[in-house]
């Protein structure tokens, strides 16, 4: 199962949230050889392009093709997102709302597949919330944050999930903590996620500085967003075979 | 304080992701190992009958419309030319539904019964969030191998809504959704004309242009067009409400009158067969 799974992630970078691995074609290659030997189309989950009527992007894996960035200030954190939702080529939802509350002052920002997270910030709320009901107490942020690493490392193979927890308590203040795929949990003063933050890493850091306001955070990231956003939306158009949306 | 919880925490995550992913992992190696063995004898798995569809859904001022294509397809073939997608979830919800039929078929009859049986715990009308969840719970628990791509609508008692739902367990709420191959067509067509707060003639209008175009525009959507309105109190499952394709009708006959063709010569031979033996069975009918 490992080394099966292995091959199907080889597609994935392991540092940003780039995504797009087609889980379902394993065993593919003997099935489309038996195919062509028999000129007879094959169907099912691995259809072949050419004798399909349902195209091929249907039955793809939902994917936020993202940028989500979380920066922390004295007093709280400022969170962004896009909200474009891919199923290959196809936009499947131009609204998406990817910043997801985890509890009242704790935020996640998702990125990769769209049911993975979902389902992880599901069960993470779950958690959370009966941690926070027996504590009788609001929940750290480090808390969520290590919630997220717990379900995202030991399930590594199976989940594509780039994760940015971000929030406030009254111990530490605003904090942001970056779970990326394959489950590291790291505490950073600004991260920034998904496949289109490559665009942005140097933006950021020319134009980060500690000690900023509140509104100059708010600045920063819609500008950062914007950016990627537009360099995305480029790509794309260059691309269109390409694995990135 | 992290220490303390952790005991907790593995329990919980052990609890809830192995319901997840325990029947996954299991699932996954035993067909992975079924299909190879079916391959190395030389056979290859059935093919599983796809609808290929055009669904879609729309809120409007009083509630929902659902809207369906009813072309059923196996590869290239038409194999159902009126099958019925829009699927009974509860009284109050409905669920149209894309991918592979037998998939959509089961998925929404378990749901049906799972809710039926919770709306009776509970004592309420079941809500949509609750089929919601329950079909996305399920759908990534089997991690996008039940190819089910759903349209769910309904009215509770908190208003109307409209999910869609994918095959690897991921949903949307949104006021308008489209699924299946024809759902470009029929997007195109939301896109182009939906405003919220619609009138149900209008929303109705809307729906079934939006079907029309998966219809004339897609290969794997054809025939009728299905629409379910839902709204507080009362559901019109109007099947169909656009025959687009109707049959042509022949107009000429191949019957030919008695003496078109002349009769030269008539021989009759009567076969004689004589009963050889009568048994009697009785069928126990108690």
């Amino acid at each position: 199962m490992k080394a099966s799974s292995r091959l199907l992630n080889s597609s994935l970078s392991k540092l940003d949230g780039s995504i797009h691995e087609q889980r379902m074609r394993s065993g593919t290659t003997l099935r489309e050889k038996m195919a062509a030997a028999a000129m007879v189309p094959i169907f099912g989950q691995n259809v072949s392009d050419k004798y399909d009527l349902v195209p091929d992007w249907t039955s793809r894996e939902v994917s936020t093709g993202t940028t989500i960035m979380a920066v922390e200030y004295d007093g709280g954190v400022v969170i962004g997102a896009d909200s474009r939702t891919t199923t290959g080529a196809y936009i499947a939802n131009r609204v998406t709302d990817k910043l997801t509350p985890i509890h009242d002052r704790i935020f996640c920002c998702r990125s990769g597949s769209a049911a993975d997270t979902q389902a992880i910030a599901d069960v993470v709320t779950y958690q959370l919330g009966f941690h926070s009901i027996e504590l009788d107490e609001p929940p750290l942020v480090e808390t969520a944050a290590n919630l997220f690493k717990a379900s995202c490392y030991r399930y590594r193979e199976e989940l594509t999930a780039g994760i940015l927890v971000a929030g406030w308590d009254r111990r530490k203040g605003g904090q942001v903590y970056c779970v990326p795929i394959g489950g590291m949990l790291v505490r950073q003063p600004v991260s920034v996620g998904g496949s289109g933050s490559s665009y942005i890493y140097g933006f950021m850091d020319s134009n980060y500085k500690p000690g900023l306001s509140k509104d100059q955070c708010l600045e920063l990231t819609a500008a950062a967003l914007s950016l990627a956003m537009e360099r995305r939306r480029l790509q794309w158009r260059r691309g269109q075979t390409g694995k990135h949306l | 304080c992290l220490r303390l919880f952790s005991g907790i925490w593995s329990q919980l995550c052990k609890c809830l992701f192995k319901s997840l992913f325990f029947l996954t992992i299991t699932f996954i190696f035993r067909n992975a190992l079924l299909e190879g063995e079916a391959n190395k004898v030389g056979c290859s798995l059935p093919a599983a009958r796809k609808t290929g569809t055009t669904i879609c859904g729309v809120v409007f001022k009083d509630g929902i419309v659902l809207g369906a294509d009813t072309r059923a397809t196996e590869g290239m073939i038409v194999a159902d030319k009126n099958c019925s997608k829009i699927h009974y979830i509860s009284p109050n919800i409905y669920c149209c539904g894309a991918g592979t039929a037998a998939d959509t078929e089961m998925t929404t009859q378990i749901i049906s019964s799972n809710l039926e049986l919770h709306a009776l715990s509970t004592g309420r009308l079941p809500r949509v969030a609750t089929a919601n969840r329950m079909l996305k719970q399920m759908l990534f628990r089997y991690q996008g191998y039940i190819g089910a791509a759903l349209v769910l609508g309904g009215v509770d008692c908190n208003g109307p809504h409209l999910y869609s739902i994918y095959p690897h367990g991921s949903t949307d709420k949104l006021p308008y959704v489209t699924m299946g191959s024809g759902s470009l067509a029929a997007m195109a067509v939301f896109e182009d004309r939906y405003k919220p707060d619609m009138e149900e003639e209008d929303a109705k209008r809307l729906v079934r242009d939006a079907i029309a175009a998966g219809i004339f525009n897609d290969l794997g959507s054809g025939s009728n067009i299905d629409l379910c309105v839902i709204t507080k109190g009362k559901v019109d499952y109007i099947r169909p409400h656009d025959e687009a394709n109707k049959k042509g009708v022949r107009t000429g006959d191949y019957k030919y009158k008695r003496g078109t063709t002349g009769v030269l010569t008539k021989a009759v031979t009567p076969l004689a067969l004589e009963v050889v033996e009568e048994t009697v069975q009785t069928m126990d009918t108690s």
